[in-house]
């Protein structure tokens, strides 16, 4: 325990891993949906943190820019469109919470536990310098460029999708007019 | 048929007095043979009746008539052939098994007998029936239940020639008890009365009482002989054979206490005088002529035994004959209903048979029920005639018929004069014949008695006949003579009540044979009774002067006309007419003695054993029965199988009701339970691996 | 440093993320959940690559799929929401229980 406090490293993992813990306790138990939103912002950023201290810099920049950029807005068109009652208001939660805390605190058990069990003591070490992203570059087109296809193609389903849903509901009349043009 | 000439020389012997003997017998050729024919016809006739008959023009009575025309004209050819010489022919086929008795092995079979009693029979019976049937088509016109009536006839005609051809034991009783049937569904012909159904049930109790000692008799004689046949019994008796002997006395009385039943012996006279409540016809053929005879006869048929083994029983058969013959006579004096006089005046008859044959008089017992066949059928009819024509039995209604209705008249007269015994009609040589048995066989006091009811037996007879058809008619109109159809029979009935007497004159043999006395004394074991070779003119005597008195003081009493019927029949004897009008109170007797107790006390206490104790009990198996069968349904079927297959099938059900709660739409629990069950799934894989 | 105490951390925060999931009423809220648990995925992997250090990053590599799977995911689940918020104006995923028995 000594010899852990010992390293700045931990000393900094910890500066970074409270806040997290806090914000992501509080993204799921504010009654504020917004501020769930904005917690959840400081979840991120925390993690990204996280990361460079894990010398990925350049997961811990994406994160950021596609998390935190891009998702959390959507999020927060979101709560607009659908009004969800900014501020305070009749609980976003269910009445009875009792089944989700025994299946959550079910869940952190049994993995903090098999995460225990199966590494134990085991050391991070030599974390050297960030990872380049020219190695994650290659990696992707050559190991992985199966799956980066694949990625594509969620993407573009998604973006299909995404357009799908959120256009008008045409009449017969309109949706003839549409498709003669 | 056998040379006449050779028999010639022992036919004659036989003629003469001397104590019978078998008679050289022949097998009578074809008509012997078949002569089982005879018993068939009248059932076949019955069965005939009963389906075609209410279809026929004379509904029925030609089956009858015809069955019976061919019957007398077989018994004729027979009667003759036995006359010119003597006719044996048995035939029995075996029916079944009765059993093992020692030794022996009891059988049950069924045949006919021809020999020269059971000829005389058949030619008698089928003779008076024939007239008798003829009688009733007219007598029984416009009846409501004709068909059926002639039915009953056939039926009676028929068991009486089976009891009659009967050449056992056994097929004896089937007679016996079919003629009793016919009595019982005749006499109650007219059951709409229900005085005339009592009649009838009186008749076949009275009779069935006696036929106890009847059907012990047969038993106890079957087992001692190792078999039923007659020709066994009367070998048996002949031979004096040793096991019989022990038991004959008793046997024979037994077997006499069942021809008291049938023919009314004192005290089994009680169902006669009501039985006259069948319809005429009937009371003529039945109860005159035939059915009350089959006593007699059954004396005859078994004659050897008493002959010569239960001598003993005799000493208890002539008292009871004798004052049958007697006291029943005199219960004609008082009757006011004309067929009650000529029923008690056929008890007495058969009193005088029944003694006869006691005392050892096996002919003239015979002869007599022979000629009174003919004169109290006659007698019958003749009253028939006259009831139909003033349509009432009662004398007290009659009166100066002689004038409109001649033919019943005379020969109703001519019937009376044969019953009183005068002579040269047939009634004359019969009743000659039995006092002369008596006298014969020492029993003079009875002789006496018999002389004396000859004497009542003429006062009473002249009493109807004054009553009836002299004076003057006090009733309504003019009554008319009956029909052809029913004068005619009462003609040809008076034919032989006057000529039969020629068939036994003693000492005057008629054919090859002899007399009667040797017709009827043709069977296979000699009968040993005594024939007379003249007759004995000082009894005859007795007989006639006695008969002419009584005729006489009759003519005088009721002869005369007076303003009413109740002042000519004015004549009363103190004490003794009431006492008879009272017919000794036995009836009161029975009735007190045996019939109420039987009807009340009785007749409740087993009515109780049904209702409480056998009903409880059928009804309580009923009930057990219907309560397990509840139980089965209810508590096995029902809640165990059925409840077994429903809870399956409902909790199916149940576990669907359950398990579909666990739809509830909500996607979140869904997501929970993925969760929980991950986390079971990791864990248990961590634990078991 | 301790794998295990990344690992320890990314378990509460799915940890956390399942209990959002379940817990939350709104729609977006459980939407929110499950970004955090996508994150808390992000930081296993990050962490595991950091202890392995395999050829090509790997780890990270497959850190950047799931980011993007998580954004699309998320704008198709918004889109979802939205058509929902349409139909119902009520974003309360409880009401959605249509399938239900």
């Amino acid at each position: 325990m000594t010899d852990w406090m010992t390293e700045p490293a931990n000393w900094a993992f910890l500066v970074v891993a409270i806040p997290i813990v806090i914000s992501a306790f509080r993204v799921v138990t504010t009654r504020n949906i917004v501020h769930a939103v904005l917690f959840l912002v400081l979840a991120l950023a925390g993690s990204a943190a996280l990361f460079i201290l894990l010398s990925a810099e350049f997961v811990a920049w994406v994160l950021v820019l596609v998390y935190i950029g891009a998702v959390v807005v959507l999020f927060l068109f979101g709560i607009m469109i659908t009004r969800a009652p900014i501020g305070y208001e009749t609980s976003l939660d269910h009445a009875n919470r009792l089944p989700a805390v025994l299946a959550a605190a079910a869940t952190f058990l049994l993995t903090s536990w098999l995460s225990i069990e199966a590494f134990g003591d085991r050391e991070i070490s030599n974390v050297g310098s960030p990872t380049p992203t020219e190695i994650i570059g290659v990696g992707i087109i050559e190991r992985f460029v199966i799956p980066f296809e694949a990625v594509g193609f969620i993407l573009l389903a998604a973006l299909i999708g995404g357009v799908t849903l959120a256009r008008k509901d045409l009449t017969p009349a309109e949706e003839d007019e549409a498709s003669s043009v | 048929m056998v040379n006449l000439l050779a028999l010639v020389p022992t036919i004659l012997a036989t003629a003469e007095g001397e104590e019978g003997h078998a008679v050289e017998l022949v097998s009578g050729g074809v008509f012997a043979d078949w002569a089982g024919i005879m018993l068939v016809l009248p059932f076949l006739a019955f069965a005939g009746i009963i389906f075609y008959g209410t279809r026929m023009k004379h509904l029925g009575a030609e089956l009858a008539i015809g069955a019976m025309a061919v019957n007398l004209a077989w018994a004729s050819v027979l009667f003759v052939s036995n006359m010119v010489e003597g006719i044996f022919h048995e035939f029995s086929v075996e029916i079944a098994d009765i059993g093992v008795v020692g030794d022996h092995n009891l059988v049950f079979e069924l045949g006919f007998i021809v020999d020269g009693l059971s000829i005389m029979m058949y030619w008698l019976v089928a003779f008076v029936s024939l007239l008798v049937f003829i009688y009733a088509v007219g007598y029984m016109h416009g009846d409501v239940r004709v068909t059926w009536f002639f039915a009953s006839l056939s039926l009676f005609a028929g068991s009486m020639l089976v009891l009659v051809g009967a050449p056992n034991m056994v097929q004896l009783i089937i007679g016996w008890e079919g003629v009793g049937l016919a009595s019982y569904l005749l006499i109650g012909h007219y059951w709409e009365e229900k005085e005339n159904s009592a009649a009838a049930i009186k008749a076949f109790l009275t009779n069935k009482v006696a036929d106890v000692g009847l059907v012990i008799g047969v038993i106890v004689l079957g087992i001692t002989l190792g078999g039923f046949r007659f020709s066994t019994l009367n070998q048996a008796a002949a031979d004096h054979a040793e096991g019989l002997a022990g038991v004959a006395v008793a046997a024979g009385f037994l077997l006499f206490i069942g021809a008291m039943g049938k023919s009314a012996q004192f005290p089994f006279h009680i169902w006669l005088p009501d039985a006259m409540a069948g319809p005429t016809p009937v009371s003529a053929l039945m109860h005159a002529a035939t059915m009350v005879t089959a006593g007699i006869y059954l004396m005859a048929r078994t004659f050897p035994l008493y002959q010569n083994l239960a001598m003993d029983a005799r000493d208890w058969m002539i008292p009871i004959g004798v004052i049958t013959l007697f006291a029943m006579g005199l219960l004609a004096l008082v009757a006011d209903d004309i067929k009650k006089v000529l029923a008690y005046s056929t008890v007495s008859q058969l009193g005088y048979m029944m003694t006869a044959v006691a005392a050892g008089g096996y002919t003239a017992g015979l002869f007599h029920l022979f000629t009174h066949a003919f004169f109290k059928a006659l007698l019958f009819l003749a009253a028939g005639s006259v009831i139909h024509a003033v349509h009432s039995n009662n004398m007290s209604d009659m009166g100066g018929l002689k004038k409109d209705m001649p033919y019943t008249y005379w020969t109703f007269v001519i019937g009376s004069l044969s019953l009183a015994g005068v002579i040269p009609l047939a009634g004359f040589w019969s009743k000659d014949e039995i006092l002369a048995t008596l006298n014969h066989e020492g029993y003079v006091a009875f002789m006496w008695v018999a002389v004396l009811g000859a004497f009542v037996t003429a006062f009473y007879m002249t009493r109807a006949v004054g009553l009836t058809f002299h004076g003057s008619y006090k009733g309504d109109g003019r009554p008319h003579e009956s029909p052809k159809i029913m004068y005619v029979p009462l003609v040809a009935l008076a034919v032989p009540s006057v000529v039969a007497g020629v068939f036994n004159i003693p000492g005057v043999s008629l054919g090859p044979i002899g007399n009667f006395t040797d017709w009827v004394g043709a069977r296979v074991v000699a009968m040993g009774d005594h024939h007379p070779e003249a007759i004995e003119w000082n009894l005859a005597a007795y007989g006639l002067i006695a008969a002419i008195a009584g005729i006489a003081l009759g003519w005088l009493l009721y002869g005369r006309d007076a303003e009413t019927q109740q002042a000519r029949d004015s004549f009363e004897l103190p004490g003794l007419y009431p006492l008879l009008r009272h017919k000794y109170y036995i009836d009161d007797l029975v009735l007190a003695g045996l019939v109420n107790p039987i009807k009340g006390p009785i007749a409740r206490a087993t009515d109780w054993i049904n209702t409480y104790v056998i009903d409880t009990i059928v009804n309580a198996v009923g009930f057990l029965t219907a309560a397990v069968g509840r139980l089965v349904y209810g508590g096995l079927d029902q809640r165990g199988i059925d409840a077994g297959f429903n809870a399956l099938a409902g909790s199916a059900g149940e576990a669907g009701r359950a398990l579909r709660l666990l739809q509830t739409g909500k996607v979140q629990q869904y997501a929970g339970a993925f969760v929980i069950g991950a986390v079971l799934l990791v864990a248990g894989f961590v634990i078991f691996t | 440093m301790i794998l295990n105490q990344f690992l320890v951390l990314a378990s509460l925060l799915f940890a956390l993320g399942v209990y959002g999931l379940l817990a939350r009423r709104n729609a977006v809220a459980v939407l929110l959940s499950v970004e955090l648990m996508l994150a808390a995925v992000n930081i296993n992997l990050v962490a595991f690559e950091a202890t392995l250090r395999s050829t090509f990053a790997t780890g990270q590599i497959f850190s950047i799929f799931v980011i993007t799977v998580a954004a699309a995911e998320v704008g198709i689940g918004l889109g979802i929401v939205l058509m929902i918020f349409r139909n119902r104006t009520s974003g309360n995923v409880d009401e959605l229980d249509l399938m239900k028995w």
